[in-house]
């Protein structure tokens, strides 16, 4: 790690302490953050999404539900026949394609974020009790853990959302109550590896409650393999999403989806295929933009873990 | 080892009753299975009729029992759309996803297996990084567009390959490659990290320092030890690949257990939805175990906490 080309702060008193002068750990992160390349072009696409989504009602050139069926499956402007009123197109009902594709960030950013809240409580209760207590709570929680494995994703999800009906609602609980095994492999593993360490005896000799250990001493070292896992997990979710809503049991229409845009152009792929490459293609850029920033994660919070 | 796999055997026979647990009272929960039998217009008496001739009006848990029981003997009762025996339905489909399913898996090693090795042999060279710049693409897309443009490229503008159907083998290598590329990265890492683990160790420098070729050392030294892990994921991503054949089914009208199980749920037929999930969890089981075996043969030190 050579820290000479960085702007060394001005350091008071107390911290001068510190073995090698170094600028404090938070500064080293965001530069190695800003040298790591993959996941700088991760956090740009994945920024221009988001702003995107934010921002889609002031960008959007039409509104996303308005059908104009008389210009029904206008092609692209790169097309002979496309022009600027419809820059991406309108898709079978005549909705301008863009303006869908932009609150369709919306969707997917909303049900990868919300799903992973859910489900990410759940496995790293999960995971911190199982490898804190150990023994037959770390069994039964295993025996959970392969329950939810033996059952894909899938056919669980599109059972229960025949059932329940297709909403984002929907798509989120089930996504939620479903996604936690990652994180509950995880943290089970790093909380094994802390209950042994040093601060954590002198926590206990100290007399401090299992539920405080787990709270207040060992969650917060999680939090860097956790971000690692959230931020694929979310990835993952967002895939999801696109799935159900392609076989019809996600989101619903008129709601403009990725998924569902790709469902809706499929009848007419042959003859138009940019109806379900472009919603594909941002799909693509979505969840490549957050693996980069998951996988950029990794490295970098490794390398601190390391000093 | 027979402790072993007592344990083991124990823990997958209490996780399969639980999963169909799972599938009985979700797919009961789901509203008035009799008058979803009976349709729309059936009059109340039908309905009474249906409820009594398919024994819903028995309470839930005499009903599961009774499933789980006749289930044991492979009998999973009659589906309530085509009127006939899950058991024979299920036959019918089986094969078509198995073929798939092996035939993805081993694509599968074909191409990670070669290609984690040179990027182990070659670190940080073309291979190494082209292979990891291709997984991280390969992840990021959507099984179910894959397979669309596929059909694009392949049967559309190329025209080598039929569109959808089941007629020749022909009709398996499009849904072969959209179901195998998931799968590819995980095993490709695991090659690679797996070689370069082995590289480092004694016995490996021993057989350099006595003048073997490089091939010999790689491929009979080096692959043989890393590859027990990856075996082990194989069999798993077996599993993985039987859940994920839904959506590839669907899209190629291939008539596997998938798209029986898609069509099945959106008729709400539910003895055969049931089976599915069940037999999808045995599967899913049995790789697993044999996952472990596998490792646990090959690797004796895995036996003691597993």
């Amino acid at each position: 790690m050579d820290s000479d080309d960085l702007p060394i702060p001005e350091i008071p008193p107390f911290e001068s302490e510190r073995i090698f002068d170094q600028p404090p750990a938070w500064r080293r992160l965001i530069a190695r953050v800003l040298r790591h390349r993959s996941m700088m072009i991760g956090f740009t696409i994945l920024a221009l999404i988001v702003l995107a989504a934010i921002l889609a009602p002031v960008i959007s050139p039409h509104d996303p539900y308005a059908q104009e069926l008389s210009r029904r499956l206008t092609p692209p402007v790169w097309h002979e026949n496309g022009g600027w009123t419809h820059i991406l197109g309108t898709d079978k009902l005549g909705q301008d394609y863009l303006s869908r594709l932009f609150f369709g960030a919306r969707v997917s950013l909303v049900i990868g974020l919300v799903s992973i809240m859910i489900s990410g409580t759940i496995g790293v209760a999960l995971g911190v009790l199982a490898g804190y207590l150990g023994g037959r709570v770390d069994a039964v929680i295993n025996y959970f853990l392969t329950v939810r494995l033996s059952m894909p994703v899938i056919l669980v999800a599109l059972a229960s959302a025949s059932v329940l009906g297709g909403s984002v609602k929907v798509v989120i609980l089930l996504l939620g109550f479903l996604l936690w095994d990652r994180f509950l492999i995880v943290s089970r593993a790093v909380t094994r590896q802390l209950r042994e360490a040093e601060f954590i005896a002198a926590a206990r000799s100290l007399g401090a409650s299992p539920l405080f250990i787990m709270l207040r001493e060992i969650l917060p070292n999680l939090l860097g393999p956790l971000m690692v896992v959230a931020t694929l997990e979310i990835a993952h979710a967002i895939l999801l999403e696109a799935t159900l809503s392609f076989l019809g049991l996600g989101v619903q229409p008129p709601m403009p989806s990725w998924g569902l845009m790709v469902a809706e152009g499929k009848a007419y792929m042959f003859f138009q295929p940019w109806i379900i490459l472009i919603p594909g293609v941002m799909l693509v850029l979505l969840v490549l933009a957050i693996n980069l920033v998951g996988d950029g994660l990794r490295d970098v919070t490794a390398l601190d873990g390391r000093n | 080892m027979l402790n072993f796999l007592l344990q083991r055997l124990s823990v997958a026979v209490a996780v399969l009753f639980t999963v169909a647990l799972i599938a009985f009272s979700l797919l009961h929960l789901s509203g008035d299975l009799a008058a979803a039998i009976a349709g729309p217009e059936a009059t109340v008496e039908t309905i009474e009729h249906v409820r009594h001739q398919y024994g819903l009006d028995r309470p839930m848990a005499t009903q599961f029992f009774q499933w789980l029981s006749s289930a044991a003997r492979l009998d999973f009762g009659r589906s309530f759309y085509f009127e006939s025996s899950v058991r024979e339905l299920v036959w019918q489909r089986m094969p078509i996803t198995l073929n798939l399913g092996v035939v993805s898996l081993l694509l599968a090693l074909v191409v990670a297996i070669p290609l984690g090795v040179l990027a182990a042999v070659f670190r940080d060279g073309v291979i190494d990084r082209l292979s990891m710049f291709i997984s991280v693409i390969g992840q990021a897309m959507p099984n179910f567009w894959f397979a669309l443009v596929l059909v694009l490229v392949f049967a559309v503008e190329l025209k080598w390959l039929p569109v959808a159907g089941n007629a020749s083998w022909k009709n398996f290598v499009l849904p072969s490659i959209a179901l195998s590329y998931h799968a590819m990265p995980a095993l490709m890492r695991l090659t690679r990290s797996g070689m370069l683990d082995v590289f480092s160790a004694d016995y490996i420098r021993t057989a350099r320092a006595k003048g073997l070729p490089a091939f010999t050392v790689v491929v009979k030294h080096a692959l043989r030890n890393a590859i027990i892990p990856v075996v082990a994921l194989a069999a798993v991503e077996l599993g993985f690949m039987l859940g994920g054949s839904i959506v590839i089914e669907a899209i190629f009208s291939l008539q596997g257990l998938g798209q029986l199980a898609w069509d099945s749920i959106a008729r709400n037929d539910f003895p055969v939805v049931q089976a599915i999930v069940l037999i999808i969890a045995v599967f899913y089981l049995a790789l697993s175990l044999l996952g472990d075996v596998l490792s646990a043969l090959l690797d004796p030190r895995l036996r003691k906490n597993g």
